[in-house]
Formats: C-alpha cells, structure tokens, sequence
C-alpha cells in the first residue's frame, strides 16, 4: 500500500519546534520562540482584526443595542436603513443592526462550544494514535476517516431528528463533525515529535508514556491545535448558519444570522437588503477565522514562507 | 495492483457496515420507540403496539439491523411509518434530481477550478495573482446557500433573466430544466471552485519547484507548455484526493441549496422526513449520502494509481 498523499502534505506542512534550551540558534526554529520579530504577515493582521470586530461587537451587544433586537413593533416595519435604523427593520418592525450585533453572540458562542468539543476529544485521540503501535494507530485513523463520511450538518441533521433541534445539539453535532480534521493533523505532529531527539532523551532518562505525551508532545502540537481551532471555527460558524437557515439552530426568538437569512428569502423582491447584512456577517467571521488560521499556520511555520 | 484493489475494497465493505451500524444504532436504537416518535406522544399505547408489529419494530435491534441492510442491499427498503408509501421509488427520484446538481456543480467547480488555480500558482507573485487569491479566499468564506440567495437576489429579481427556484425534470421541459438549473448550479459549483482553486495552487506551486520541471524549462519548453505536459498530472494527485473529500462538502451543500431553491430532491425529502419525525425515511437518506461519500472515496483511491504511475509500484 502506498502512502495517501494527503499524509505528505500533513507531515510537510506540520510547525513543530521543540521547546529546548540553544533552539534559538537554529534559523528554521526561532518561528514560535521569537514571534515578536516576525513581521506581521496580512493574514494574520486582516484575520485578527476582523475576528477582533466581531468580539467586540458580541461583547458591546451585552450591554448596548441600538434597539431591543426581538421587539416586535408594526410600526416600524420594513424601514429602509436611515440613522435611527442603521440597516433597517424587517417584517416584524425589529432593528436587523441590533439582531446583527446579537447574533454574533450566538455565531461565537456555538463556534467555541463545538471547537471546545472537537479539541477534548480530537486531541488525546490523535496524541494517543501517534503513541500507541502502529497498527492500533492505523485502525484509529480509519475509524476517524470513517467519520469524516458524517459533514457536520448531516450530523446536526441526524441529531436534530432524534433529540429535536437546539442551540447544544447543533453545538455537539458541529464538534463531534470536526474531531477527525484534529485528530489527523494531531496524530501527524505527534509523530513526528516522536521522532526527534528530545524524546529519545527523555526515554533514555525513564520517563514513561504519559509524561511524554503531556511534557512533550502536548506543548510541542500546541501550535497546531490553535492553527486548526481557527479554521474549524470557520467551518463551525458556516454550518451553524446553514442550520439556523433550516431551521434547526438556535430556535426564534433569540437573533441568529443563519434564521435572519432564511426570514429574508420570502421578503428577497420586496427587500433584498435583509439577506445582504446577514450575508455579509457570516462571510465576515467565515473569512476572519479563516485568514487567522492561515496567518497563524504563517508565523508558526517558517518553511512556508516564500510561498507568500 | 489487483492486491491493492481488494484491499482497497475490503475497506470500503468495512467502512460500509461500520457506518451502517452507527446510522441504525442512531436513528432506530437512540430514540427509543420509533413508532412512538411517528405516533406522537398522545397515541393510545394499542396504536403504537399495532405499529411496531406491522413494521416489525417489536423484533430485537439485530433483526431490525439485518433486515433494513437487506432492503438497501436489495434496492427494495420497504415503507415508511409516517405516510405509509414506499420509500424505494422516493428515493430514486429524489437521487436523480440531487446528482444533476451535484455532478454538474463538480464539472462547474473544476473548469473553473484547474486554469484559475495554475494562473493563480504561476502568479503567485504578481497583483493578478494575489487579487485571484484574494476573490476565492472570499469565495471560500460564503456558503452555498447564501451565494444562492446573493444570486437569486441579482439573476431573479433585479435582472430577472433566470427563475428565482423551481424544478422541470429534464424529459418534460429541457429549456425550463436547464433555465432552473443554472443557478443551483452556479451557487453550489462556484463555492467549491473557490475552494479548489486553493488546493490547485498550492499543488502546482508544489510542481513548479521540482526537478523535473526545471530539466523541461532547460530543454527549451516554454514555461506553460512545461506545466502543461509535466507539471498538471502530477498536481492532479493532491487534487483528486480533495476533489473525493469535497464530494461530501458538496452533497450536505446540496441539501441546503435544494431548500434555497426548492427543488425536490435527496436533501428536500430529508429535511420533510426530519419535520415529519419520519425516522426510516431520514435513516435511509443519511446511509445513502453517506454511502455516496464513501463510495467515492474508494474510485478516488482508485485513481492516484491512474493518474500516478510511481503508486503502482511503491508498495508498502
């Protein structure tokens, strides 16, 4: 059996740079022990600062809405945008800025669960098949390739037919779905922490697995789990909106951007504009987890660099 | 290469009871009583114990097992406990309608994919190149069904050129077919060229580094007819293997888009069965999309030796 070329592009792509004393010396290694001289690369700065808006943003909205986002007044139905209503009201007369600003709490907050969910489970999972014998390691992979047969949505579709839909069971869904994305990239890192000198040593010195895998591997992998949390968060926030478009996300009448954009379809003659400002919420935090994710891959992997 | 199929084969059988066994154990095992779930809570309990005996849902989990794996292994799945029709004849229509949009998105995905992704690879250090970089990261960022709805939003009801949604199958009407079908088509394809592009870059910046390239630029090859003849077959690996994982990104698109645009196919027919509490309708559904993934990641692993001859004979 040949190698699977994605498993090359794994271990080629995998930042590792083991925390030991004289590292500093080797130029390929300096990436994660001297970041502050790095320039900061567009990814990261675009990313960071567009991650950074919608933080802010959750956070303003815990204390200041333009509006009540759920207000429902006849009145003030289907206003075009104007200084009162930045982006408008729809059917129901509510603020669509203030729901915005809301249901960016409800995009972060499902994003953090599932991505919380995916790296408890996904990374002892990869550490472990990295460690254990090899053919016990491979079987775990394929039990975990078997699992990437399972999309997120199609997992939060089956659990929202069993249990009913909700805002957890779309959060557990969403992170049972990205366990296989950490669990493989972790697996390829370990591997290859495994075979560098420094657990040679400390395997000579006595330590047992365990130590090695926490002292060791752990801190050595860390850099990709945060490059990996980024992207799953990605990937997190565009199904939570697909699900909250289908109905089974987080439930009416707390704001979603995902229920903002199905509510827009049947009004997509009379104003389109309801569909944009969702549209461009989800595009934005999609986009900056993503740009993070490749600027942190970036900074932390300086082989990649003149691929800028 | 015979060893290798049959490996690979006896994979895909695994993988296929193994996913079956999880579907079964969530859908008809988790829930409890399934005919209680049709039913509705407030049924008499002869109404449901009439049920369970006349779907056979008082016989043990594994008799249930064996005998839902027969009706799919038989094309024949029975019926279903909320409307009482049968489900085979349902999900051979629903499949046909879902793979027209899927099959032509991916053709979409991919001529859009291969000549944007090696123009963004050769230029990845000039401004058209970035700026190419730039559109499908954005690309990348939207999902299908908001690009359905932008698209809805500017074809159907600003220019009016194409009908907002709707579904003719293709022997009553193909013009309408067609008109109907371009923009499921182009929401679900242009997202996933979006995200191939990425892959087919850096796989062809990957080419554009080795030897063998440089010893054709050296014999006098102009440098696209060197990526052409030497460079893209040998992108084509990491290419195709995403191309296999991206089959299921496309699908699950798929069932949103279907909903977007309402057209009556595998992901319509999931979501009702869903809404319906139609347990055996949404299982059935789940097992055949995710049969589908599987099965094409198997022609997948197929290919590489196809397409790179070095697989043939490095093996393990």
């Amino acid at each position: 059996m040949s190698e699977l070329p994605s498993e090359h592009a794994d271990t080629s792509a995998t930042p590792l740079s083991p925390n030991r004393p004289g590292a500093e010396t080797n130029p390929t290694q300096d990436a994660v022990g001297r970041r502050s001289r790095r320039r900061l690369n567009p990814s990261l700065l675009v990313g960071g600062s567009l991650v950074c808006l919608i933080v802010v943003m959750a956070l303003v909205s815990f204390v200041w809405t333009p509006h009540d986002p759920t207000l429902v007044n006849s009145a003030t139905r289907l206003q075009e945008p104007s200084s009162d209503y930045w982006f408008g009201t729809d059917k129901f007369g509510r603020d669509v800025f203030s729901q915005i600003m809301v249901g960016s709490r409800t995009t972060l907050f499902v994003g953090f669960v599932a991505v919380g969910v995916a790296a408890v489970i996904g990374v002892p999972v990869g550490i472990l098949a990295g460690m254990v014998p090899r053919w016990f390691g491979e079987l775990l992979m394929r039990g975990n390739d078997l699992l990437l047969a399972f999309p997120a949505l199609l997992l939060a579709i089956m659990f929202a037919a069993v249990y009913g839909a909700s805002t957890l069971v779309a959060m557990i869904a969403i992170g049972i779905a990205t366990v296989p994305s950490f669990a493989r990239l972790i697996r390829s890192g370990t591997l290859q922490v495994l075979r560098t000198d420094y657990v040679l040593a400390a395997r000579a010195a006595g330590r047992g697995p365990f130590a090695i895998g926490t002292r060791h591997v752990l801190p050595n992998v860390s850099s990709l789990v945060t490059v990996q949390a980024s992207v799953s968060f990605a990937i997190a926030v565009l199904a939570e909106a697909a699900l909250s478009f289908l109905g089974f996300g987080t439930p009416p009448p707390t704001p979603s951007w995902g229920r903002m954009l199905q509510e827009s379809q049947e009004l997509l003659f009379l104003a389109p504009r309801l569909a944009v400002f969702p549209g461009v919420a989800i595009a934005v935090a999609v986009l900056g987890f993503n740009l993070l994710g490749d600027g942190l891959r970036d900074r932390f992997d300086p082989k990649l660099d003149d691929r800028r | 290469m015979t060893l290798r199929l049959l490996q690979r084969l006896a994979i895909l059988v695994a993988s296929l009871v193994v996913s079956s066994v999880i579907v079964f154990a969530f859908m008809a095992v988790l829930p409890g009583d399934p005919a209680r779930v049709a039913l509705g809570v407030n049924a008499s309990d002869a109404a449901v114990a009439e049920m369970r005996s006349e779907f056979g849902l008082d016989r043990s989990p594994v008799a249930q097992y064996l005998s839902w794996v027969r009706g799919l292994v038989t094309l024949d799945p029975g019926s279903s406990y909320v409307s009482g029709t049968a489900i085979g004849p349902q999900l051979a229509d629903r499949l046909q309608v879902t793979l027209w949009l899927v099959v032509t998105a991916m053709v979409v995905a991919l001529v859009v994919a291969i000549p944007v992704g090696t123009v963004m690879a050769v230029r990845h250090r000039q401004v058209s190149g970035l700026a190419l970089s730039a559109v499908s990261q954005l690309g990348v960022a939207i999902p299908a069904f908001l690009a359905g709805i932008l698209l809805i939003t500017v074809f159907a009801v600003k220019l009016g050129w194409l009908p907002a949604n709707g579904w003719t199958p293709p022997a009553d009407d193909p013009a309408m077919f067609l008109k109907q079908l371009v923009l499921p088509v182009a929401s679900l394809g242009l997202v996933q060229a979006a995200v191939l592009t990425r892959y087919v870059r850096s796989a062809v910046l990957d080419v554009l580094r080795e030897d063998y390239l440089r010893t054709a630029r050296a014999k006098g090859l102009p440098p696209m007819r060197a990526l052409v003849r030497h460079g893209l077959r040998n992108a084509a690996v990491p290419v195709v293997t995403v191309l296999g994982l991206q089959l299921a990104t496309l699908l699950i698109g798929a069932v949103v888009v279907e909903r977007v645009f309402v057209i009556p196919g595998l992901g319509s027919l999931l979501l009702d069965s869903v809404s319906q509490r139609d347990l055996i309708m949404v299982q059935d559904v789940v097992m055949i999309l995710v049969m589908a993934v599987l099965v094409v990641n198997f022609v997948v692993d197929l290919l590489y030796v196809l397409i790179d001859p070095r697989l043939r004979v490095s093996a393990r």
